[in-house]
């Protein structure tokens, strides 16, 4: 037993080039911040090597060290939310209301989409798009997108760490999915080089 | 019945049907405007699609999706601050 879990146990250091740019692209893209990123990679292999001890092998080191970060990002968010006000710019700012005319009606509607980011062979490309998209909405709409619809944390989870009412947070996701639409429609399909199919 | 929901309303109602659940008539409402609404429709479609999609593959927003990897100044900060930390 204690062989296994010994065997399953690589080097602090071998740490850093194995799963360092996993750890850092995760941590990018739920704080799209490149020096916050770093340093949360860092606290976390900081804080893997002195619960080393701990790790018993019972899962792999990537989820080992995914679970430390998860855990790592949750304090951030709630400390960086602590003192923000629940009424704070990303509901204020309207912009999403050009979508619509004054009568509420689509000013330019979905467009037909032609692939499907359930299939197989589209999906890495979809993820591509996706982790370059989560960087249109304002950035407290975008983390609340990733643990929502990434992560599929619960809304109440989510109310919590990013301290915001309930009926807030639904206002938020809609409008970041508004976003991530949209730049998914331009930047994943393209419709443009499909106009002949489009409806 | 209240007059038609418009699109704004539709969409946003469609969205929250995701976080929480819709009373009765806000779900008949809805039903009702989808049934006549193309964009309306597409809009629920795809965001369920964006969902689904984005969970099956969650693992693949840290793989190779997407701009970026440590830079290799912090890989070997990092690693200092490992030897550091393992031989104290």
């Amino acid at each position: 037993m204690d062989d296994q879990a010994t065997t399953n146990k690589t080097d602090p250091e071998a740490w850093v080039d194995r799963y360092g740019d996993y750890l850092y692209r995760y941590a990018f893209h739920r704080t799209q911040d490149d020096g916050v990123a770093e340093d949360l990679v860092q606290e976390t292999f900081l804080a893997a090597l002195s619960a080393r001890a701990k790790f018993q092998g019972r899962s792999s080191e990537k989820t080992w060290l995914t679970s430390i970060l998860k855990h790592k990002l949750m304090d951030r968010y709630r400390t960086q939310y602590r003192e923000v006000p629940h009424d704070d710019i990303e509901l204020k700012a309207d912009e999403l209301d050009d979508r619509f005319d004054e009568k509420g009606h689509w000013k330019i509607g979905p467009a037909k989409w032609v692939a499907n980011p359930q299939k197989q062979y589209e999906q890495k490309k979809f993820m591509e798009a996706v982790g370059h998209c989560l960087k249109t909405p304002p950035k407290r709409l975008s983390e609340a997108f990733v643990l929502r619809e990434i992560d599929g944390m619960s809304t109440k989870e989510i109310c919590k760490v990013l301290n915001v009412s309930e009926t807030n947070l639904w206002v938020m996701l809609h409008r970041a999915r508004i976003y991530m639409r949209e730049c998914l429609e331009q930047s994943w399909l393209n419709p443009k080089e499909f106009k002949g199919e489009l409806l | 019945m209240s007059a038609m929901l418009s699109c704004r309303e539709v969409s946003q109602l469609v969205s929250e049907s995701m976080d929480h659940e819709l009373s009765m008539s806000q779900n008949i409402e809805v039903k009702m405007h989808l049934f006549m609404c193309k964009f309306c429709s597409r809009f629920k479609k795809q965001v369920l699609s964006i969902r689904q999609a984005c969970r099956d593959n969650a693992d693949l927003i840290g793989e190779g999706a997407g701009p970026g990897a440590l830079c290799p100044e912090a890989k070997e900060r990092i690693k200092r601050l490992l030897q550091k930390g393992g031989s104290g």
